[in-house]
């Protein structure tokens, strides 16, 4: 009888925490919103599920109840009901399903005329890369990492003299231009992860992995790490800073370029050799 | 993950046939009363034993543990680093040796099904020393690989070279206690008896099991399966 | 088909099934140590695996002590709370749930529900205990190995599992790693007995679906369990050579905190592969016992036939084949090849038919019913409720573009604590205080139970429901302190402070149930063989608790379904399955 009452309170309570909560997903910053209409329409679908199916029992539980001289029916089945049932369930989970999958096919596509940049994680901060004049990075890979070339750039590669390196951990965006974030890891598992953009994606040591979207709301975010990688992992933080296109340019023209830093350092170890 | 693919179609095939000629589709609230009398019409003369069925269920773990390693090797294969080592020309005598050591305990299985108790233990006898000696034979292997200063460390397909021999030469050895515990039996017995047939039997499946998946092995390594490690590439990309 | 055309008079057919020769033990080791009783085994591993619960419990502690007063206990730091993680994960997983469902219920209902006198392979089922023994203490022994147990989190994935940035590298890892392949080598000994048992030793008229559904589920999973663990096994050894001959297997080249490592070419994603390849299927060898555990509690107190038998059987299957092609939808951002997005996404939907299927017999089994609110039925009810919520929100995490922003935050660990962790332990005390009569011969407490209930069943939902929130808000799992972060509001904290005290609180709770589970042991009220009036053959034996051998001199017979509640025209409202016919029994 209590579990009657205790499954209504459960149903009630729930929604009403949901209705007050004040932890609700961040105000997106991305072209994702889609991302969070599918969600939504998952909640309306499942919460109504889920609010039928506990209710039903509770009325199940309280005019069932046992009381002396009850006998139950005798039913084993009804197959009519439970096609039924099988088919209702299976349109709803379409109804999530489709809108879903459609949303994923354009999670995968990136748009030709997106800029590309590329996201290094190492334990435990992130550095960045944009393309030079040339609007192409260069090759990379972990043997060519040393003191003076932490992001592992081919030093031999023409396309990658030019490639901006930001070792700052502060990454800037122009709004509204569809970016394909390169990720690369030179050490373990690390995931690109802000939240407001709804969309992240693991960088895996030994390949490159990508994902895109478009930035549309001018603004500082905070950039973490959403795959564990060792003890550190809450301490690896980045920013992200969304800016007009001019802002963007002035941020742009402002950053070093791998020849200009690897001369730097080489002059650099000069004078502490000559001191 | 293709090979996984192949072995679970098989698996989940025989699964539902065998389900719905037990009757999975069947009322039960409808049939009252023994069903013992017609639920054995449909059945072989003799049911198979807790042995027999149970050496099929390990052979299925033991088949999901090597398509899963094959499966492994094919996917970490696919890497530009990969470079399979020389294969030691002692695996062709090896290969032999255990062909021998199946035949061997088939020959053992007619000779228990005549009662022919002799020829069970010589073929039995047989069958273990060609066994023991494709082990040393797979030593050998390793040897010479290692005096190559092919180590299992300095490429992924000389350390899969050692995995895939030493997890197939574990099963043969736990094989071999088993045939050994029967060969005991068979001694001590005064004749065959239909007990030791089963177990002559299962120790008989058991090693054509272990050949099955040494053969396919040792295509993997020569690379005769690589036109099917490529099919493999191509379905997942 | 009936049996009307059969006359009964004919003497029965030889028994299907040979008596086995049973093992009899000849002194007290022998009866209670090294048992092989299948009885006994199962009071072994139910033992073991609720005492590493009772350290994993522990561990959640320390977790939300850190997440909610992050620095100021002293005595945890980074590394301890990973430490605290990992072993949570791992011993809850694999250690708890997987060994008391199978080892523990499975060995003591197998053999009888199907109506056999032990496992068939009784010695190889006591080898099984003893190798998850050690492999327990294996595990539990890296806590006092220089360095700890390892924090690589319980899916170790590599790199980071066996590099120096982790806790636990030096040993832990290593000792994890050869603990989960001693357990997969004593499962699998322990599972060939589970199937064959079910294949093989089922007594004259217990056909395949006259068996209880308890019995379905402990099969699928132990089907299941067979084919997945050997894809951990693989992981596990591979990774194991990877981090002791330094292959690579699954390390690529990296450089680890300025330091160059030898690895070269080896793919972290194969790792991932072969362990969710284990990982996925996992979830439902826990929870298929579950549900067939459910689904007779709520038959027998509800004193109605389950709903729909037929579909329950089929949905079990459905679910076992399906669940092994869906571990894809663990990996969505794993950087695999996201073209494999729509195929896990589809399987891992689809998937959730059967499990509603499941979840709308077991509701429709309350309709028109008798419905007892003993203890048992109780946690039954409990774990509805929890299971719907935490299946829902599968939905939104197998649907793979919803997945995106959900995945790696809390969101994550409130669906699959509900689902996997909460619902099946509710069912695990619903079936102790259900069979604990006929394990012990006592009743346990009712009173004490109904107050562990709901402390339990109330309190747990406190903790989980919540905690989505946290993680539609964005907040990642796997901080051991969130610090200064702009979208975290200073609410969150408080919520998470909230949720440890409810969580301590439920915790220490549990004492409520050990301390019945111990007094009833001598005090209970006697029981009697067949407490709850229940159909099945488990209550029918002649003893109770049963004997050595279960049932006697000869084996029971069956006749009938173990669902027979409340069948019109019997005498009483329930039919025991080896109760002869009535003279004139018509199905309906």
């Amino acid at each position: 009888m209590s579990i009657a009452i205790a499954m209504v309170l459960v149903v009630v309570g729930s929604i009403l925490f949901h209705v007050l909560s004040p932890w609700r997903a961040t105000p997106i910053a991305s072209n994702w919103g889609f991302i969070d209409d599918t969600m939504g329409l998952t909640f309306l679908v499942t919460g109504a599920g889920f609010v039928a199916v506990i209710l039903f029992m509770a009325y199940c539980l309280y005019r069932f109840r046992h009381v002396p001289g009850r006998r139950a029916a005798y039913e084993p089945e009804n197959q009519k009901l439970e096609a039924w049932l099988g088919i209702v369930t299976t349109i709803a989970v379409i109804i999530l399903l489709a809108p879903g999958l459609l949303v994923w096919g354009q999670f995968i596509t990136v748009p030709k005329d997106a800029m590309v940049i590329e996201a290094v994680g190492v334990q435990w901060s992130w550095s960045f890369r944009l393309p030079g004049a040339d609007n192409q990075l260069g090759s990379s890979d972990v043997r060519y990492i040393d003191t003076t070339n932490s992001m592992g750039l081919s030093p031999a590669d023409p396309k990658g003299q030019d490639d901006l390196l930001i070792a700052s951990s502060e990454l800037h965006l122009p709004i509204g231009k569809p970016v394909k974030v390169l990720l690369r890891s030179i050490d373990v598992l690390h995931d690109f992860y802000v939240p407001e953009i709804r969309a992240k994606m693991d960088l895996v040591p030994g390949v490159v992995t990508y994902f895109w979207f478009t930035p549309t709301k001018i603004g500082e975010y905070e950039i973490l790490c959403a795959a564990y990688c060792g003890t550190g992992h809450p301490q690896m933080r980045g920013k992200m800073v969304i800016e007009s296109e001019a802002d963007f340019e002035t941020w742009r023209t402002a950053q070093q370029t791998f020849e200009q830093s690897r001369k730097s350092d080489a002059s650099r170890d000069k004078r502490a050799s000559a001191q | 993950m293709s090979v996984m693919g192949l072995f679970f179609v098989f698996i989940a095939t025989v699964a539902v046939m065998w389900l719905v000629r037990q009757g999975v589709l069947e009322s039960p609230w409808l049939e009252e009363g023994e069903v013992a009398h017609y639920r054995r019409a449909g059945r072989a003369a003799e049911p198979p034993t807790a042995g027999r069925v149970g050496l099929a269920v390990f052979l299925a773990v033991a088949g999901c543990l090597f398509s899963l390693l094959a499966a492994a090797f094919f996917m970490r294969g696919d890497a530009p680093d990969w470079q399979m080592p020389p294969i030691p020309g002692v695996l062709w005598v090896n290969t032999f040796l255990l062909a021998a050591s199946s035949a061997a305990l088939q020959i053992a299985v007619f000779a228990a099904r005549r009662a022919d108790a002799e020829r069970v233990k010589t073929a039995l006898l047989v069958g273990a020393v060609t066994a023991a000696l494709f082990l040393i034979g797979q030593i050998w292997a390793w040897r010479e690989l290692l005096e190559l200063r092919f180590f299992a460390s300095s490429n992924a397909a000389n350390a899969f070279f050692y995995l895939l021999t030493g997890v197939h030469a574990l099963h043969l050895i736990g094989g071999l206690v088993a045939l050994a515990r029967t060969t005991d039996k068979v001694r001590g017995a005064e004749r065959v008896t239909k007990a030791l047939t089963t177990r002559v039997e299962l120790c008989a499946i058991y090693w054509h099991f272990l050949l099955f998946v040494w053969l396919l092995m040792f295509a993997m390594l020569i690379g005769w399966a690589d036109g099917f490690g490529a099919i493999c590439r191509r379905l997942l990309s | 088909m009936t049996d009307a055309s059969v006359p009964q008079n004919v003497a029965p057919p030889p028994a299907e099934v040979p008596d086995v020769d049973l093992y009899h033990a000849h002194s007290w080791i022998t009866k209670y140590v090294f048992s092989q009783d299948a009885k006994v085994i199962a009071i072994q591993y139910a033992g073991t695996a609720i005492t590493v619960g009772i350290l994993a419990l522990v561990l959640s502690w320390v977790i939300r002590l850190q997440l909610a007063f992050p620095g100021a206990i002293p005595f945890i730091d980074a590394n301890v709370y990973y430490q605290s993680v990992t072993m949570h994960g791992m011993i809850m997983v694999v250690y708890m749930l997987t060994a008391i469902f199978l080892g523990g219920f499975g060995n003591y209902l197998i053999p009888l529900m199907v109506g056999a006198r032990d496992m068939v392979f009784p010695y190889v089922n006591m080898l099984s205990y003893w190798v998850y023994l050690i492999a327990t203490l294996v595990l539990v022994s890296s806590y006092f190995f220089p360095g700890g147990p390892t924090g690589a989190g319980w899916t170790l994935y590599p790199p980071q599992s066996i590099l120096t940035g982790t806790p636990g590298h030096e040993y832990g890892i290593i000792l994890m790693l050869v603990s989960l392949i001693l357990f997969i080598v004593g499962f699998t000994m322990g599972g060939l007995n589970y199937v064959v048992t079910v294949l093989q030793a089922r007594t004259r008229g217990m056909t395949l679906m006259r068996m209880p559904l308890t019995v379905w589920g402990i099969f699928a999973a132990a089907v299941m369990a067979l084919l997945a663990f050997p894809g951990l096994f693989v992981a596990c050894l591979m990774l194991l050579l990877d981090r002791t001959l330094g292959t690579s297997f699954f390390m690529p080249s990296l450089v680890e905190l300025g330091e160059r490592k030898d690895y070269v070419g080896g793919s972290p994603i194969l790792f991932q592969h072969l362990f969710w390849f284990f990982g996925h299927p996992e979830v439902y060898i826990v929870a298929l016992p579950a549900f067939g555990i459910v689904s007779d509690l709520i038959s027998v107190h509800a004193r109605k036939n389950i709903f729909g038998y037929k579909m329950m059987v089929w949905a079990i299957i459905a679910i076992g084949v399906l669940s092994m092609v869906v571990w894809g939808h663990h990996m969505y951002i794993s950087g695999m090849d996201p073209w494999f997005g729509f195929f896990f996404a589809v399987t891992t939907l689809a998937i959730a038919v059967p499990t509603a299927l499941k979840v709308y017999n077991w509701v429709l089994t309350l309709w028109h019913a008798d419905i007892h609110f003993t203890t048992p039925m109780l946690f039954a009810l409990g774990f509805l409720v929890t299971f719907v919520n935490g299946g829902i929100t599968g939905l939104y995490l197998g649907n793979v573009i919803v997945d995106v922003p959900l995945s790696a935050t809390l969101f994550v660990v409130a669906h699959f604590h509900m689902v996997m962790g909460i619902a099946p332990v509710l069912v695990i005390f619903g079936a102790i205080y259900h069979w604990y009569p006929k394990i012990t011969g006592r009743m346990m407490d009712e009173r004490l139970g109904k107050i562990h209930f709901w402390i339990t069943f109330l309190g747990a939902y406190a903790i989980f429901f919540p905690m989505h929130y946290l993680g539609v808000l964005g907040m990642p799992r796997r901080f051991y302190e969130m610090g200064e972060t702009a979208f975290v509001p200073a609410s969150a904290a408080t919520l998470n402070i909230v949720i440890t005290v409810i969580a301590l609180a439920v915790g220490f709770a549990q004492s409520i149930f050990f301390y019945n589970l111990f007094k009833s042991l001598k005090y209970g009220a006697p029981a009697g063989g067949n407490p709850w009036r229940a159909a099945s053959l488990e209550w029918q034996t002649p003893e109770t608790p049963p004997g050595h051998g279960n049932w006697g001199q000869q084996l029971p017979v069956v006749y009938r379904w173990p669902y027979a509640y409340s069948v019109p025209g019997a005498p009483e409202d329930y039919l025991p399955q080896n109760a002869p016919p009535m003279r004139g029994e018509h199905s309906p």
